[in-house]
């Protein structure tokens, strides 16, 4: 072969492969199909499509909130920004047409007409069993129904076909709420038990696989770590029906990516950008970004107030005064977040959670406080975080680090990795750390009861432990279930108040949900889960 | 041939035990803890230990060690707890997906490097050596997540030449029934051409990406070997007997100059199959490396563990490949085998 052909054939190969790149050609059945299906991209998807199994991940919470139905739920309200918020106070029926409750128990009347997916009518039975599950499973299910003193199977009562009774173990003003979260949904009971064995009798391996509900949208294929689809189910009753007949969810690993997806139109809505995305999104005005706070949600530095030096709480005013809440407000989350610093001095303290604390960055008085604490020539120790959002926690312990070096406390940084945070929040043994909390349920002492409370749980990271502290917490928690509103106001006064002065964590901001969608997407809703409910969207 | 394909065959069989038990005591040794990852972030200490129980990792290693060896012997590789699903399907379903844009990577890059080598040698100092020169350095040094992103930017952002980064197919298409696993393939055999135009569109780009770093050990190596070969005596005599260009260098000196060529080839594309993760993750591509390593994110034990011996056993496979095929290229391996 002469070195002319060769180069030829070569050549002539090269262009034969650069052929299909050309824009291909869009046929009918294809543009149809666009216009009534839902796309979103965004970087994990479910690992499991029923919360109860073992270790379902938040992506798979989305799958079950839109899959199946709870007895109740929330009403909508208009929230910051006009967006369609649900309403912490005001619950209607799901599955349920009509409840009641009385002093100990709340009975709930089904409809009728309620159909699984494979088209068994939904029965009390099937409710009875399914909270049975919820509070039988163990892990977070379970733990998550003993939030609102619901732990027993003994406390669900079949009345008739068509009516349940849920019995209250004692006074609690969470256990109504509790029953409008995610995890107690109903799952066809007959069609799980029948795929159920010995070693799993409630039916995990079954339902992991895929959807036993009778909510508004099933599953009809998924590909784990790949993608989900879900169809509409025409014959769900408990709402309006839907307007997206289809919702392909795709795992987009690269941020980059799901921004150039959203940007050339080719996916609908993402989440999970970096801020910075978000921020030049909202700038540049092409897409919709929706941002709303995290309700009960806050990220904070923490202390462990066992060890020295941070048992001393002169050492822990003084790093408060020390953090550069504004540049972390602006270079870390570019004002994608409610502030939690600075209020004015004079401001009385709220009924509320979150609200702003009165620490402001202020080295004088930092040093101030280092040198009455006896530590004048500062000290090291290490400043931990989690690499699985190292986005925002990389850069927020940068600054950190630089602005206590002012003071003289020298920092290292401890980049822990996500399978292992966890493990290292429950040895509690970080001196220094920042992490995020946010209930599911919006109520300060909810907040304070896992955060703040001597019973020491996974998220009182800080081990404080502090008698008037517990007074005050258990004090809202008795009142607010007697409707004691003069005691409950104080205690949560009195427990902010003290957590502010004690400052065994040091709130910096509430951080933002953000959703980037197309213009022509409407109807987004912001739940308590912070995932999107595909009922109310609307495509055109 | 065939006692030298079992020879080879047994001596694989004391590395794969090894393999076996190193990486369930690597996958031990790792930090973290997939009770507390797996329990959620709400988990009280009974809710992990409930976890724990539940997967088995409350008992001695040793026990857990057996289980799993037991398990494998009845072809069970286990459960992934991020995906939920048996290990051994997701490797299967993940698996062509990896080794189809891996050998496309490797093809587009053998009809390019292996011509631009060989062009390199003959003209020493020439501009196809200079341009060789220029393109492997560069492919070497750019990484891979790199290019990938720029070629994403630039035909599909800037351009819109090229389909959405979505995987192996345009949302809309669904996959064809699976025969090879490989889509190229499966949509021809299902006579679906739109499907096929599909699947090769999202291939251009990753394959490209992979293409463009996978280059330069090759082109080099077949440069360097082509050299050595166009200086040695039996060239010289060839072109002495008159022989033209073309046989001397295509019959007598590529020929000869084949054997490191192969190993280098063999060598990257093993490298690739594992290491393409970045790739994977770019084009948001279903394949095996970028499940291992999210596996290893989440210290999720049974993947990284399933992989680790799929790859054991690739290596092993190719080897005997890359072994029979020198015997096929040079007579005198043939003999001493």
């Amino acid at each position: 072969m002469k070195r002319r052909d060769f180069l030829k054939s070569v050549s002539g190969l090269a262009a034969g492969a650069a052929l299909p790149a050309m824009p291909q050609v869009i046929s009918s059945a294809y543009a149809d199909a666009r216009s009534e299906t839902l796309l979103i991209v965004s970087e994990g998807g479910p690992n499991n499509l029923d919360i109860h199994g073992v270790g379902t991940n938040v992506p798979g919470y989305e799958v079950s909130w839109n899959c199946y139905d709870r007895l109740i739920s929330h009403e909508m309200k208009v929230g910051p920004g006009g967006v369609p918020y649900y309403d912490r106070d005001k619950f209607k029926g799901e599955l349920a047409e009509d409840f009641k409750i009385d002093d100990m128990s709340v009975t709930f009347k089904l409809r009728k007409n309620a159909k699984f997916h494979d088209g068994t009518p939904v029965t009390a039975k099937d409710v009875k069993w399914s909270l049975d599950r919820a509070v039988s499973v163990g892990g977070f299910p379970t733990f998550q129904m003993s939030a609102g003193s619901l732990t027993k199977p003994e406390q669900f009562v079949v009345i008739d076909d068509y009516t349940v009774r849920v019995d209250f173990l004692k006074k609690d003003r969470l256990t109504i709420p509790d029953l409008a979260v995610i995890v107690p949904c109903i799952v066809n009971s007959e069609l799980v038990k029948k795929n159920a064995s010995e070693k799993d009798p409630w039916g995990l391996e079954f339902s992991k696989q895929q959807t036993a509900g009778s909510g508004a949208y099933k599953v009809t294929k998924w590909t784990a770590g790949t993608e989900v689809i879900m169809e509409r189910n025409d014959d769900w009753v408990c709402g309006p029906l839907p307007k997206i007949k289809r919702v392909i969810w795709r795992m987009v690993p690269q941020a980059g990516n799901r921004r150039a997806l959203l940007e050339r139109g080719d996916a609908d809505i993402s989440y999970e950008l970096p801020n910075k995305d978000f921020q030049e999104m909202k700038a540049n005005g092409k897409l919709n970004v929706v941002s709303l706070p995290f309700s009960n949600g806050i990220q904070y530095i923490g202390m462990n107030v066992t060890k020295p030096p941070f048992d001393n709480p002169k050492v822990r005013q003084a790093v408060a005064y020390a953090l550069p809440y504004q540049k972390i407000m602006d270079a870390v989350m570019f004002g994608l977040a409610n502030p939690m610093f600075g209020a004015p001095k004079d401001k009385p303290t709220e009924i509320a959670w979150p609200q702003p604390h009165k620490y402001n960055t202020d080295m004088e008085k930092a040093k101030a406080l280092l040198v009455e604490a006896g530590y004048a020539n500062g000290f090291e120790t290490t400043i931990s975080f989690d690499l699985n959002f190292a986005g925002v926690n990389e850069p927020l312990c940068v600054l950190v680090q630089e602005s206590l070096a002012q003071i003289g406390i020298k920092t290292t940084i401890n980049k822990v990795p996500g399978a292992n945070w966890r493990t290292e929040l429950n040895k509690k043994e970080m001196p220094l750390f920042t992490n995020v909390f946010s209930g599911w349920l919006d109520y300060p002492e909810y907040f304070f009861y896992w955060c703040y409370h001597g019973n020491n749980s996974v998220f009182n990271t800080m081990s404080y432990k502090s008698a008037e502290m517990d007074k005050l917490i258990d004090g809202a928690r008795t009142a607010a279930a007697s409707g004691d509103k003069a005691t409950y106001d104080a205690d949560v006064k009195g427990f902010v108040d003290l957590a502010f002065t004690d400052i065994p964590r040091i709130p910096l901001y509430q951080p933002f949900v953000n959703v980037a969608m197309q213009k022509n997407i409407s109807g987004y809703q912001y739940w308590f889960h912070r995932r999107l409910d595909y009922r109310a969207l609307a495509k055109g | 041939m065939l006692t030298m394909i079992g020879k080879r065959l047994m001596f694989a069989v004391p590395s794969l035990i090894g393999v076996v038990i190193v990486t369930f005591l690597l996958t031990r040794a790792l930090p973290g803890d997939p009770a507390a990852y797996f329990a959620g972030p709400a988990a009280t200490k009974e809710a992990v230990e409930q976890i724990r129980k539940k997967l088995g990792l409350d008992k001695p290693l040793i026990e857990q060690f057996f289980r799993y060896t037991n398990d494998l012997a009845h072809g069970d590789f286990g459960n992934s707890l991020t995906t939920g699903q048996p290990v051994a399907a997701e490797i299967r379903n993940r698996l062509p997906a990896s080794a189809e844009l891996t050998l496309l990577g490797l093809i587009v890059s053998v009809v390019i490097a292996i011509p631009l080598g060989v062009l390199a040698a003959t003209r020493p100092g020439s501009w196809v050596d200079h341009l060789c020169r220029i393109t492997t350095t560069a492919g070497v040094s750019l990484p891979v997540f790199f290019t990938g992103l720029v070629l994403v930017y630039v035909f599909y952002f800037r351009l819109g030449w090229s389909p959405a980064p979505l995987g192996r197919l345009d949302v809309f298409y669904s996959a064809p029934p699976t025969v090879t696993g490989f889509y190229l393939i499966d949509t021809l055999i299902a006579r679906d051409l739109e499907a096929f135009r599909s699947a090769l569109s999202q291939l251009i780009l990753p394959a490209t990406t992979l293409a463009i770093f996978s280059l330069a050990p090759i082109a080099r190596m077949t440069r360097a070997s082509m050299l050595a070969v166009l200086a040695s005596e039996f060239v010289r005599t060839a072109r002495a007997s008159g022989l033209s260009p073309a046989t001397v260098i295509v019959t007598y000196a590529f020929r000869n100059a084949m054997l490191p060529v192969i190993t280098t080839l063999s060598m990257v594309f093993s490298f690739l199959l594992g290491a393409n993760v970045l790739v994977e993750k770019v084009f948001a591509w279903p394949g095996i490396g970028s499940y291992a390593v999210e596996a290893l994110i989440s210290s999720d034990f049974a993947p990284v563990q399933g992989f680790v011996l799929t790859m054991a056993v690739m290596y092993v496979l190719l080897n005997l490949v890359i072994d029979i095929l020198y015997g096929v290229i040079d007579p005198r391996v043939r003999l001493e085998g």
